[in-house]
C-alpha cells in the first residue's frame, strides 16, 4: 500500500512521449499542473479544471481522458502521449494536424490540444469514422471559435474520406 | 479550482482498502475513475482528509455471469462494458444506455460502480440498476451485503452504504423471456446530465397484454425512481396504454427544479419519453417473443 502525508513531495516518474521523465507532487497537484509547471510541458492546456470542457485531454495507458480529473500521484509509472509528442519523426505536423491546419479546425487554439489528442486515439480505434461518430465523439470537448464543422472535416481528411 | 490538501492512500488489495475505509471513515472519499468525484474535489464541494485510489484493485474489474445475473466489478470502465458481448447482450438495457453515459473521454475512465457510488439524480446507471431491479453489493471489515438498487439510492448524491462500506459489484439480472427493454433522454446536449431520462422493461404475453412491466425515471425526482404501474399489469400492450400510462405517472411525480427546467416541463418530458420508450419495450418484447 502506498500513502502519501497531504503536505509530503513524491517522486513521480512518468514515460511522456516515449521519454522517461520525472519530478514531485504532493497528492492533491492535478496531472495538468503536474505537466505543465513540473515538467514544462504547456501544450496541455487547461480550461474548466472539472472534466467538462475536454481542453485537458490526453492519452494516458493508451486511453483518452481528462488529465484534470487525476492527481499526478496516481499516474507513476504510466504511460502518456501529449500533443508535444504528435508531430512526425522530422518534427513536421502529423497528418491530422496538418488536417486541422488546411481546413481552419482552429481559430484561438484553447481547445485543439484536447481534440487533438481525443482524436489520435479515436482515430486509431475506428479508422473510418461516419460523420455522426466524429460529432459524438466530439461531443466532450467545447470549441467556441469554429461551430465544429471544419473540425469535422478535418478528422475525416485525416482518416483518408 | 484546485482541492484542499489530502492524504493519498493507494491500497493492493481490497482488505487493504477495508483497514483504510475502517481509520478514516467518513473523511475519505474512494476515488475510481474520478470523472464525478474530481470534479467535485476540485470544486471542494467535497474536502476529505484522505483520498483512497481503488484502481490498482483489479479484483474489482471482475464480470461473473452466471443463469440469472450478470455481476459487474465496481471498477468496469463504462467503455470496457461497452465491448463486452456477454454483458451487453445479457443486459440489454445496459447496452441502449451506455452511450448516453457522458463522452468518449469519459467513459474511457468513468466506471459503473462509481457512477452507482455518486447517485447523482440524473445519472443514466443507477436508472438502470433500479428499473432493472437490481443490486449493489458492499463490502465491510464485518462481511459483505447485497442491498436492491431501490433501497440503495436514498436521494441527491446519498445512499444506504455507510462509512467503512465499499462498493465491490453491481448485481445486474440477465434479460428476461419475452421481455423488451428502451430508453430515451433529454439533454441540452448529447453526453450532459440529463433533463429527465426514461427507461423501460416490459413483459407482454402471448395474448399481447402487459405481464410485468418496470418504468423508471431518472433526473425527475432527487433519486432513480420506478414508477408505480401495478394497476397496468393484464391491459392490452398498445402505445394508448403507453400514453395512458405516462400520464398518469406524469401527474404523481413531484419534479426537481433546477435551471434547466421547471416542474411542469420535467413532467411533459415524463408525458412524452414515458408514452414513447413504454411503447418501444411493448414492441421490443412482442419481437422477442416472435422470435423466440
Amino acid at each position: 500500500m502506498l500513502r502519501i502525508k497531504s503536505d509530503q513531495k513524491q517522486r513521480v516518474t512518468l514515460t511522456v512521449n516515449d521519454k522517461t521523465v520525472s519530478g514531485f507532487a504532493q497528492p492533491r497537484l492535478l496531472l495538468t499542473d503536474f505537466l505543465r509547471h513540473e515538467l514544462g510541458l504547456y501544450g496541455t492546456h487547461v480550461g474548466c479544471e472539472h472534466g467538462v470542457c475536454g481542453a485537458c485531454t490526453i492519452i494516458i495507458d493508451d486511453v483518452a481522458t481528462r488529465s484534470c480529473l487525476r492527481y499526478a500521484v496516481q499516474c507513476d509509472g504510466m504511460k502518456l502521449r501529449t500533443v508535444e509528442g504528435l508531430e512526425d519523426v522530422d518534427g513536421t505536423l502529423n497528418a491530422l494536424q496538418k488536417a486541422f491546419n488546411e481546413n481552419g479546425a482552429l481559430q484561438c487554439g484553447f481547445c485543439t490540444a484536447g481534440i487533438l489528442m481525443s482524436a489520435t486515439k479515436f482515430l486509431q480505434e475506428n479508422p473510418k469514422p461516419n460523420r455522426d461518430e466524429v460529432r459524438d465523439m466530439l461531443s466532450g470537448h467545447i470549441c467556441r471559435c469554429t461551430g465544429y464543422e471544419q473540425i469535422v472535416r478535418a478528422i475525416l481528411q485525416a482518416s483518408g474520406q | 479550482m484546485k482541492p484542499v490538501a489530502f492524504e493519498y492512500c493507494r491500497p493492493d488489495t481490497v482488505d487493504e482498502a477495508m483497514e483504510l475505509l475502517a481509520e478514516f471513515g467518513g473523511d475519505a472519499n474512494v476515488i475510481s475513475g474520478g470523472l464525478s468525484l474530481g470534479a467535485m474535489l476540485n470544486m471542494r464541494l467535497v474536502r476529505p482528509t484522505a483520498l483512497i485510489d481503488i484502481n490498482r484493485l483489479h479484483e474489482l474489474a471482475d464480470i461473473k455471469i452466471d443463469d440469472a445475473t450478470a455481476m459487474t466489478g465496481a471498477l468496469v470502465r463504462q467503455a470496457a462494458a461497452l465491448k463486452l458481448p456477454g454483458v451487453m447482450s445479457g443486459v440489454p438495457l445496459l447496452a441502449k444506455v451506455l452511450p448516453w453515459v457522458g463522452h468518449y473521454q469519459t467513459r474511457s475512465r468513468g466506471t459503473l460502480g462509481g457512477s452507482a457510488a455518486h447517485a447523482d439524480p440524473s445519472a443514466e446507471i443507477p436508472l438502470t440498476l433500479v428499473t432493472l431491479g437490481g443490486a449493489v453489493r458492499l463490502r465491510s471489515p464485518g462481511g459483505s451485503r447485497d442491498v436492491p438498487a431501490q433501497d440503495f439510492f436514498h436521494g441527491l448524491l446519498t445512499t444506504d452504504r455507510r462509512a467503512d462500506e465499499l462498493i465491490t459489484d453491481l448485481i445486474w439480472p440477465l434479460r428476461r423471456d419475452k421481455t423488451g427493454y428502451a430508453f430515451e433522454e433529454i439533454a441540452q446536449r448529447h453526453g450532459d446530465f440529463a433533463i429527465v431520462a426514461v427507461a423501460a422493461e416490459a413483459t407482454v404475453g402471448n395474448d399481447g397484454n402487459i405481464a410485468d412491466l418496470s418504468f423508471g425515471l431518472g433526473g425527475v425526482e432527487d433519486r432513480p425512481l420506478v414508477a408505480d404501474t401495478a394497476s397496468y399489469i393484464g391491459k392490452p400492450a398498445t402505445m394508448a396504454t403507453a400514453e395512458e400510462i405516462a400520464a398518469t405517472v406524469a401527474e404523481a411525480v413531484d419534479p426537481m427544479v433546477d435551471l434547466q427546467a421547471n416542474a411542469d416541463y420535467r413532467r411533459q418530458l415524463v408525458r412524452v419519453l414515458g408514452a414513447r420508450v413504454v411503447s418501444s419495450a411493448f414492441a421490443d418484447a412482442t419481437h422477442s417473443r416472435e422470435a423466440a
